[in-house]
């Protein structure tokens, strides 16, 4: 790179601060674990993971975590994603894929709305009826 | 580009030493076997700080803290916990005695610590500037350089209240201030990077993990007094910290953060290394410029000051690694912020390098005003095999020992001189039961006769004096009168020497005298020594009601100074020992005791 201007160092600076805050987890205050052991692999988990990343870039959010764990041991509906979200009670979600990867970011992390067709386990019947609220 | 996961491998000279760049590379290897190579990013980065552990591989973001890893740990790293994930329980950190694998924040090390100073090591790449740029890098120099005057950075650094780093604790501000006033054409900035105490290496640490942060400050001092040339003057000792200093060097240069017309600002800066042949008389601030300069490094009374006639006469800035390091997040965060952290007259915090009979070793940053207990026992984890402390020597040979007595006494300038001894640059080494008070200040004692540059009598003839009397208490033929001879010596130069290094030198005599007078008394007038360190006052024995005769001690002993037939007590022949104590250490019956 040549010598810079005050914009272009201000410009950089944006540009390589976002990529590395993904490294900081303090102030993250939202969690999305992908159950990744063997069963999850098999039924696609690593597409989810994927999937996850990108629409978290594609948003901007900053706030989220993505990890990965072994397996929760509910198997018959891999892949699973259990979302960790402040004002939202822990949910499980079965039977992931990108689409819903994507969905999950844009309505469960972005607008507290838990997507429904895909809780498997945490809150009770109760409070998914009440849309997650 | 998104990661799974983000994998730092602690880069730091103790790291390194134990493989970390084998570790490095068998993870890069095995992440691009395993195919994953696109989906985590690898960085070599600095000093972590929890050397007692290393090497250190940390996997974010699960933040999983892997302990004493070793390259072949790498396949299966990258196979379970970045393919399967899956916490490779075995290289977790746990703490002794428990089984809880431990998160970075569950870790007691890390706890209680505050990291200014030490903000990027571990986190960045040291050897890429883009990624401290993104952690507000070069953001403190775009404001010296857009929005403040001269006077503001002054006023800036005159509300944070930040002191010296080095030792002395000089208000930084009042040192830029003298070279701002002083009239030249030709004015320079130096940093002072020769860390010489022994168990030492804050500066090392900070310079290998963040070398970024000292250019920075620099050009901003610069900017600030009116200079266009800075120096670092290190000791060759350091090559890690010089080589990533002239990577990070080139590559400001090549973004145009140093060198001619900085962002089109119309300033010009850069920066050159020295490089010091590892005198420790050389940390003095007039001996270094002096060595700077190509001449012998010896010291030359003050005033004037280097503020004011400094590098080729001229006024010059020096400051230590530690302070410069500071000054970036005092600009950025502003001085209001920086005096909130610490005590009344000690402002922000301090990194220590805490060594010796410690069970967690390694480097810490705390605010000031932290106890010596918490980092002794809630950061350093107490003393290793459960023995009993002692004393910890603080400021190196310049300093003192602190006895259990005032474990509580809150860290900051003035509270350790009070007690006898000074904050220094930051080592910190811990001693246990098992060492001998006498031994210790032997130790320092002809640390500095070693180092002094021999231009001041006081300095030469006194601490080769101190020295001798030191020996003669040591192999047993000390006299009371001895004693009050040291303090009188000592005193002497105290007063007398040119620099610090004559003036601060009897202070670990004096300290111990003051402290341990009663271990002084055992070796002079008992002729014992009861940590049982000093040979010519120990001798090895055995108990005849203990020795069942089973020949392992004879067997060992280097200089067959043990007789004895099986099953009968054995006897050691003293005048024959030489007092190696592998007897002592064979005897399965606790048979053998020291007196």
């Amino acid at each position: 790179m040549a010598k810079m201007t005050l914009e272009d160092l201000r410009k950089l600076r944006d540009s390589k601060k976002s990529e590395i805050q993904k490294r900081d987890i303090a102030g993250k205050d939202t969690q999305i674990i992908i159950g990744m052991g063997t069963c999850g692999i098999a039924a696609g988990a690593k597409v989810v993971l994927d999937a996850f990343l990108q629409a978290l870039d594609a948003n901007k959010l900053e706030n989220v975590s993505v990890t990965q764990t072994g397996c929760m041991g509910l198997c018959y509906v891999e892949p699973t994603v259990e979302v960790i979200t402040p004002g939202m009670p822990p949910v499980i979600y079965g039977k992931v894929d990108a689409a819903v990867a994507k969905t999950i970011v844009e309505d469960h992390v972005m607008r507290n709305k838990m997507v429904s067709d895909h809780v498997f386990d945490r809150p009770s019947a109760d409070i998914i009826k009440d849309g997650g609220k | 580009m998104a990661f799974r996961n983000y994998i730092l491998v602690c880069g730091g000279t103790a790291c390194e030493s134990s493989k970390a760049n084998a570790i490095y590379e068998a993870l890069v290897t095995e992440s691009k076997a395993q195919g994953v190579a696109d989906e985590v990013q690898i960085v070599k980065t600095g000093c972590f700080g929890f050397c007692e552990q290393g090497p250190i591989v940390k996997i974010l973001p699960e933040d999983s803290f892997y302990v004493q890893v070793k390259p072949e740990d790498a396949k299966e790293l990258i196979a379970e916990h970045v393919i399967k994930g899956r916490e490779v329980k075995r290289l977790l950190y746990a703490k002794e005695g428990s089984r809880k694998h431990a998160k970075v924040e569950d870790i007691e090390f890390y706890q209680k610590q505050f990291r200014i100073v030490l903000r990027n090591c571990g986190f960045i790449d040291p050897e890429n500037i883009d990624e401290y740029i993104a952690r507000e890098g070069y953001a403190s120099l775009e404001k010296v350089l857009f929005e403040m005057t001269a006077e503001d950075v002054i006023n800036e650094l005159k509300i944070a209240g930040l002191r010296g780093r080095g030792g002395a604790g000089f208000p930084t501000w009042m040192k830029w201030n003298f070279t701002r006033q002083a009239d030249s054409k030709q004015k320079f900035i130096v940093v002072n990077a020769d860390e010489g105490d022994p168990g030492a290496y804050m500066d090392r640490s900070t310079l290998e993990g963040d070398p970024h942060s000292v250019l920075e400050a620099m050009a901003i001092a610069g900017k600030t007094v009116g200079s266009n040339q800075g120096y670092i003057y290190i000791r060759a000792e350091y090559p890690l910290a010089i080589k990533r200093l002239e990577i990070a060097m080139a590559q400001a240069r090549e973004y145009g953060l140093l060198g001619k017309n900085i962002l089109d600002s119309g300033f010009d800066f850069d920066i050159e290394i020295r490089l010091g042949a590892g005198a420790f008389v050389c940390g003095e601030e007039t001996a270094l410029l002096a060595s700077i300069e190509g001449r012998r490094g010896m010291p030359v009374p003050r005033p004037p000051f280097p503020a004011v006639k400094g590098l080729w006469g001229k006024p010059t800035v020096i400051n230590n690694v530690e302070t410069w390091a500071n000054i970036p997040m005092i600009i950025l965060k502003g001085g209001d912020w920086f005096s909130k952290i610490g005590t009344a007259d000690s402002h922000g915090t301090k990194v220590f390098a805490l060594t010796g009979k410690i069970r967690n070793s390694g480097l810490v940053e705390v605010p000031m005003g932290t106890t010596l207990r918490e980092i002794i026992y809630d950061i350093g984890g107490g003393i290793a095999n459960d023995k009993e402390f002692k004393a910890v020597q603080t400021g190196g040979p310049s300093g003192g020992v602190i006895t259990k007595d005032f474990l509580d006494t809150p860290i900051d300038f003035g509270s350790l001189i009070k007690l006898g001894s000074m904050m220094g640059s930051g080592g910190m080494i811990v001693m246990d039961e098992d060492d001998c008070i006498v031994d210790v200040a032997k130790f320092y004692l002809n640390f500095t006769v070693d180092e002094s540059c021999g231009k001041c009598a006081p300095c030469r003839i006194g601490g080769r004096s101190l020295a001798n009397l030191l020996e003669k208490i040591t192999k047993g033929k000390g006299e009371l009168a001895d004693l009050d001879q040291m303090v009188e010596i000592g005193e002497a130069m105290k007063k007398a020497s040119l620099c610090a290094l004559g003036q601060t030198a009897p202070n670990p005599i004096l300290s111990t005298l003051h402290y341990f007078r009663d271990e002084y008394l055992a070796h002079v007038v008992d002729k014992k020594c009861p940590a049982g360190k000093c040979k010519s006052l120990i001798s090895y024995n055995i108990l005849a009601d203990k020795c069942i005769g089973c020949t392992a001690c004879a067997r060992k002993c280097p200089v067959g100074a043990i007789a004895g037939e099986r099953r009968e007590v054995h006897v050691i022949d003293q005048a024959a020992c030489i007092k190696c104590g592998v007897c002592f250490e064979t005897c399965k019956f606790g048979a053998i005791e020291v007196r």
